[in-house]
């Protein structure tokens, strides 16, 4: 198992390497910069910030510099909000996203093994049918049709929850996490249908029900083990989706979070903040896909043992 | 001797693709899908024909305005038809996704097939490259290319075509392995066949189920990543529009003016529907393995 | 049968959840609680960059600035004329080169310093370091040697223009006599900055450290700095040491950064803010029919327009951008695309903008404008070569866009194509002349023609058209620089006008104007042409 965990590591370092690679040269090659203003601004001026920020050395010496300071875990200082290192934007801004991740993603698990189970239990029946094709609106209505409709119904048409902000008013959490969690929902919904199946079909089960055991021992205490892996597996995935999906939802409810930085930085030529934002991400995602594949893998007894091989 | 060569052309009649046809026209979602597909394409294939209004034209006096009979799904603030942009909406969207997912087709077959045919270290190492690439925020990527390059339709195909090639290499990776240790392909080894001739006329084709399956399935994802571009504004660009767009606008506006933003998003998701449903059914109907029987 | 009645279980509590979150959602107001605390929720736009007033250029930056620091003057809430700051007199020399300014002797910095004219010197000085980076460095160009000093010709700052006669007198000296010069002492790059803070933190010319922040920030305006949370607020609360603090009635200011326009409108429907920053378009007709009393809009001092590129084919001819500019129907454009919140712009300077009336030279003519068009060579449109519209992506500049482009088509029977960049790019490509068209807008500085006109000459930074006219240039750097009275200005300005309006270089579409939502138990906040909001006026009177 360490091995295995070890393995991945050192494998996550290239990745890394080439992600922050190719986010500074793609963002430095992006048309416009970080300080073109309305008014003109005089050359002495463009000149001092450039300087100030390394901008007028070459651009490999930037890249080594840079590199260099990540090093030291120092992503620099935002070129937008100066005063402010994106190490402190990020803090800032990560909390509410990952808030917002969790709920989600706790959302999608809860609504989505209760569907999938339900299905998974009375196949081709309207317990099948209803779940699956609720589950089928989540995954095609986007979030960001689904978010405004939310917010017109239940926020302004029937005024039961805010609609804007994040722990600003009692409830205003609800309509993001229910609008992001919802595919989420609808995918961990046919993944437990489908894992639930196979599982319920195999030998063991059926040997569980000769035995005379409860229908309910059955499936919490062994089909569900089973059935849940492809869940777990996509787990690691659909957090690192979530967690860049969000643009879309904090955009639309106004939350002040990583996502609606990364796409304001874009729009800004924020350089700094675009690289520390997307280095971060990135190693959120290879730790939460490692983290789902060793819980996938411990999971399942036949994986277990194979662990750390060389394949 | 007519009863017998009748009989054998009677035995001849089954054979895979007409049993998974037969498995798919009776599935109801599905075909419902493909109608509902067929439909919206059609639509917007022919939207400069059968629309009465520009696709441009607008009618600033009148504003926007709920569905009436002069405009049946209504006008936007300035004035333009609807259904019309709408329409033409579709075109772009429905391109996008057809055009990326076959960027994305071409990549990942080609990708896919030479490593699980030549398997050993060319295998290992394409595979590291995927499993590399996988691990990439793709989202972001996505937004980092169109906003660098500046809102060209045609990068747009290409930054999303490059991001949604991956899964379609490993399927077929993974079909070719177990279809490289079939007996018929070791039969036309012994034959003699070039290799080429064993990837592209043998192996391929009978990798096509899951292929056919997976096109369907990346059609809508892709839909639906264009959808997200272009709603956070880096898109596609006005004056042209795609449903994405639409429904971006749409939203701006949606107490006054909900028609905006429903009717364009009933579109989409209709056709992602369609798209998927059938996409089931094609799974369901191509793979013998299926829990339905 | 158990399973069923589990998953009952969950879906009861999931909805009984929901439904005491949703109660909750009810009950006081954030407007209500702030106005029985005197605290006012307002809308601020974009979060601020920073808020070291020498390195800013925006307006939300602005508006918390001036709630911190004060210039030598202050600007009047509804006139906008300068009143005693931190100055509470000032003489003007004869000639009207020299000012000297009469600090109170009770100014303090917020952590109890006294605040002297040593304080303006160096802030001054500060203001004047290119390493810094200031972009409103040009507002202290007026003054001797300013504008040699930044940019390295002298580097002896005592031959600039400013001198501390006594800790409380000081003296300015300018190039011209330049009428407007109270107005730009109360700009915010022209506020006093504690040189004892920023000297603990860093060099002054640093931009980014940490003097600024909550619990570091020393000020000398009406509020102190209480806290900022990036991407949630700004607090600032009434200042103690305030030489006019009697006079303060709020007792703090919350700022909101509200970017989207359509959810800060809804923040204001629910109680979550008194005042907005903007107000979405497509809403006024609603307000004005529910709720006329919220709605507030007033004329701002700005103009959109266009530019264009005289040195690309076609519009390197008069005749063609006369023709353009003359077959535009700007009355029905501001009737319907804005909602008739704008009034159309015949001239450059807001009409009004202190007593000037700018000119009109020309008028909505689509009979003249093809006849126009037809002289120039392209009769019917014929031959035009391709122009484009070019514009950062946003909602309302498409609009306006998208409407022009139908005029024309249907005016002058020309296609006009359109390309939208977002802002950084826009920029650029502006600033490259890479365009045949683009939308422009300038807000005004002080209130003086001059900011609108002195742009237009020759080379100028924010010259985008390539136009050049000696003779234009002659009146705004030369001639009326030099004028004595103001009647004698406006009529130097009434001039350049005409030709800057007969040459069309730049097109002006409408003026500005700014709307918002203001709660009625707002009172006291100013209507003026800047949006100077003047917080020490304002106060909250709660409903009976």
């Amino acid at each position: 198992m360490a091995r295995f965990i070890w393995q991945r590591l050192l494998q996550a370092i290239p990745v890394l390497f080439v992600v922050i690679s190719a986010t500074f040269f793609l963002v430095r090659f992006a048309p416009g910069g970080p300080f073109s203003q309305e008014k003109a601004v005089l050359p002495e001026i463009k000149r001092a910030l450039e300087a100030q920020y390394h901008l007028d050395q070459p651009l490999l010496v930037q890249y080594g510099n840079y590199l260099g300071d990540l090093l030291h875990g120092d992503f620099g200082p935002s070129f937008k909000y100066p005063g402010r290192s994106v190490n402190e934007l990020i803090a800032s801004g990560f909390p509410a996203t990952a808030e917002l991740g969790l709920y989600a993603l706790l959302v999608a698990v809860i609504l989505g093994m209760a569907a999938g189970l339900m299905a998974a239990l009375r196949p081709h029946t309207w317990r099948d049918y209803l779940p699956m094709s609720l589950a089928m609106t989540g995954i095609c209505m986007p979030t960001l049709l689904l978010g405004p409709l939310l917010v017109l119904v239940f926020g302004i048409w029937l005024e039961w929850v805010p609609v804007s902000g994040w722990g600003d008013v009692a409830g205003d959490k609800i309509l993001p996490s229910l609008t992001l969690g919802a595919a989420y929902a609808a995918y961990v919904a046919r993944l437990t249908r489908g894992g639930m199946l196979e599982v319920l079909s195999q030998d063991y089960i059926r040997t569980a029900r000769a035995k005379g055991l409860p229908e309910r021992v059955v499936i919490f205490k062994h089909a569900l083990r089973g059935g849940v892996i492809p869940v777990v597996s996509f787990l690691g995935p659909a957090f690192a989706g979530l967690l860049s999906g969000s643009f879309v939802v904090e955009t639309v409810f106004q939350i002040p979070g990583l996502g609606r930085f990364f796409v304001q930085a874009a729009f800004n030529r924020d350089y700094t903040m675009i690289l520390g934002t997307t280095t971060f991400l990135a190693v959120l995602i290879i730790l939460f896909n490692l983290l789902s594949d060793v819980l996938a893998a411990w999971l399942n007894p036949r994986v277990r043992g194979t662990l750390g091989e060389k394949k | 001797m007519s009863t017998t060569a009748e009989a054998i052309r009677y035995e001849r009649g089954t054979s895979l693709w007409r049993d998974a046809w037969r498995r798919l026209a009776r599935n109801r979602l599905a075909v419902a899908g493909a109608v509902i597909l067929a439909f919206i394409i059609v639509a917007c294939l022919l939207a400069p024909w059968i629309s009465v209004y520009g696709y441009e034209e607008q009618d600033l006096v009148l504003g926007a305005a709920p569905p009436s009979a002069a405009h049946w799904l209504g006008t936007d603030t300035l004035g333009r038809d609807l259904l019309t942009r709408i329409l033409y909406g579709g075109r772009i969207s429905l391109m996008v996704g057809l055009t990326a997912t076959s960027v994305a087709l071409l990549i990942g077959v080609t990708w896919g097939a030479i490593a699980g045919y030549f398997g050993g270290r060319l295998d290992a190492m394409m595979m590291r490259i995927v499993d590399i690439l996988y691990a990439l925020p793709f989202m972001i990527f996505v937004v980092l290319l169109t906003v660098v390059f500046g809102r060209s339709i045609l990068l747009l195909f290409l930054a999303i075509g490059a991001v949604e090639w991956l899964t379609m290499a490993r399927i077929i990776r993974g079909q070719v392995q177990s279809l490289k240790c079939q007996e018929f392909v070791e039969a036309a080894v012994s034959l003699g066949l070039s290799r080429r001739a064993i990837i592209f006329r043998h192996i391929v084709p009978n990798a096509i189920g899951p292929l056919i399956v997976y096109t369907t399935l990346t059609i809508p994802a892709v839909m639906l990543l264009e959808a997200f571009i272009s709603f956070l504004g880096l898109g596609v660009q006005p004056p042209m529009s795609s449903w994405g767009s639409l429904i971006s606008d749409g939203v701006e506006t949606m107490e006054e003016y909900p028609w905006l933003l429903i009717y364009p998003g009933i579109t989409l998701s209709l056709t992602l529907f369609a798209l998927n449903f059938l996409g089931d059914g094609l799974r369901d109907a191509l793979d013998v393995r299926s829990s339905r029987d | 049968m158990s399973i069923r009645r589990m998953r009952r279980t969950v879906m009861a509590i999931m909805l009984a959840g929901a439904a005491c979150l949703a109660g909750c959602s009810g009950g006081e107001r954030r407007v209500d609680r702030g106005d029985a605390e005197g605290i006012l929720h307002f809308g601020n736009g974009t979060e601020p960059q920073a808020l070291d007033p020498h390195t800013t250029t925006g307006i939300p930056e602005y508006h918390i600035q001036e709630a911190l620091l004060e210039g030598l003057a202050s600007k009047d809430p509804e006139t906008l004329d300068p009143i005693p700051g931190v100055a509470e007199s000032w003489d003007i020399s004869e000639d009207g080169r020299i000012y000297r300014f009469h600090l109170r002797a009770d100014a303090r910095w917020s952590d109890g310093t006294p605040l002297t004219a040593e304080d303006f010197r160096w802030s001054w000085w500060r203001a004047l370091q290119p390493a810094l980076g200031n972009e409103y460095a040009y507002m202290l160009f007026p003054v001797l040697n300013a504008e040699d000093y930044f940019q390295g010709k002298i580097t002896d700052f005592s031959k600039v223009g400013v001198r501390v006669i006594d800790p409380h007198t000081l003296e300015v000296d300018l190039t011209t006599p330049t009428p407007y010069f109270l107005q730009l002492i109360a700009h915010h790059s022209l506020f006093p900055v504690p040189r004892h803070v920023i000297e603990k933190f860093g060099s002054p010319t640093d931009r980014f450290t940490a003097w600024t922040r909550p619990g570091n920030f020393v000020g000398n305006g009406a509020f102190v700095l209480k806290a900022w949370k990036l991407n949630k607020y700004v607090r600032v609360e009434k200042s103690p040491t305030y030489w006019d603090a009697a006079h303060v009635r709020l007792n703090g200011v919350v700022f909101y950064p509200t970017e989207n326009i359509v959810t800060e409108e809804r923040m204001f429907r629910s109680g979550q803010l008194h005042v907005t920053n903007e107000m979405p378009v497509d809403k006024i007709p609603q307000y004005r029919e529910r709720h006329p009393e919220q709605l507030r809009v007033t004329p701002y001092l700005g103009t959109y327009f266009y530019t264009f590129n005289v040195k690309k084919p076609g519009l390197s001819d008069v005749r063609v951008r006369r023709a353009l500019s003359m077959a535009i129907d700007r009355q029905t454009l501001v009737e319907t695309v804005l909602e008739g919140v704008n009034t159309p712009a015949w001239a450059m300077v807001p009409p009004g903008t202190l007593g000037y009336q700018p000119p009109k030279v020309f008028d909505f003519d689509p009979e003249g404008a093809r006849r126009l068009l037809a002289e120039a060579g392209y009769p019917d449109g014929k031959g035009m070569p391709p122009l484009e519209i070019l514009y950062n992506t946003h909602e309302l500049h498409r609009k306006v866009a998208v409407a022009l482009q139908q005029m024309w088509k249907k005016n002058l029977n020309i296609d006009v194509s359109m390309i939208n960049q977002e802002w950084k790019v826009y920029l650029d490509t502006r600033e490259n002349m890479d365009f045949t068209i683009s939308r422009y807008s300038w807000i005004g500085d002080y209130v003086d023609p001059n900011t609108f006109l002195d742009m237009w000459v020759t080379g100028g930074g924010n010259n985008k058209s390539g136009w050049s006219n000696k003779e234009y240039d002659d009146l705004i750097l030369r001639k009326i620089p030099a004028m004595k009275t103001q009647a004698e200005r406006f009529e130097g300005f009434y001039k350049a006008e005409t030709i800057l309006m007969q040459e069309m270089p730049v097109m002006p579409i409408y003026t500005y104007s700014i709307k918002r939502l203001i709660t009625p138990s707002v009172k006291g906040f100013p209507k003026n042409l800047l949006d100077h909001p003047s917080f020490k006026h304002i106060y909250l009177e709660p409903a009976k």
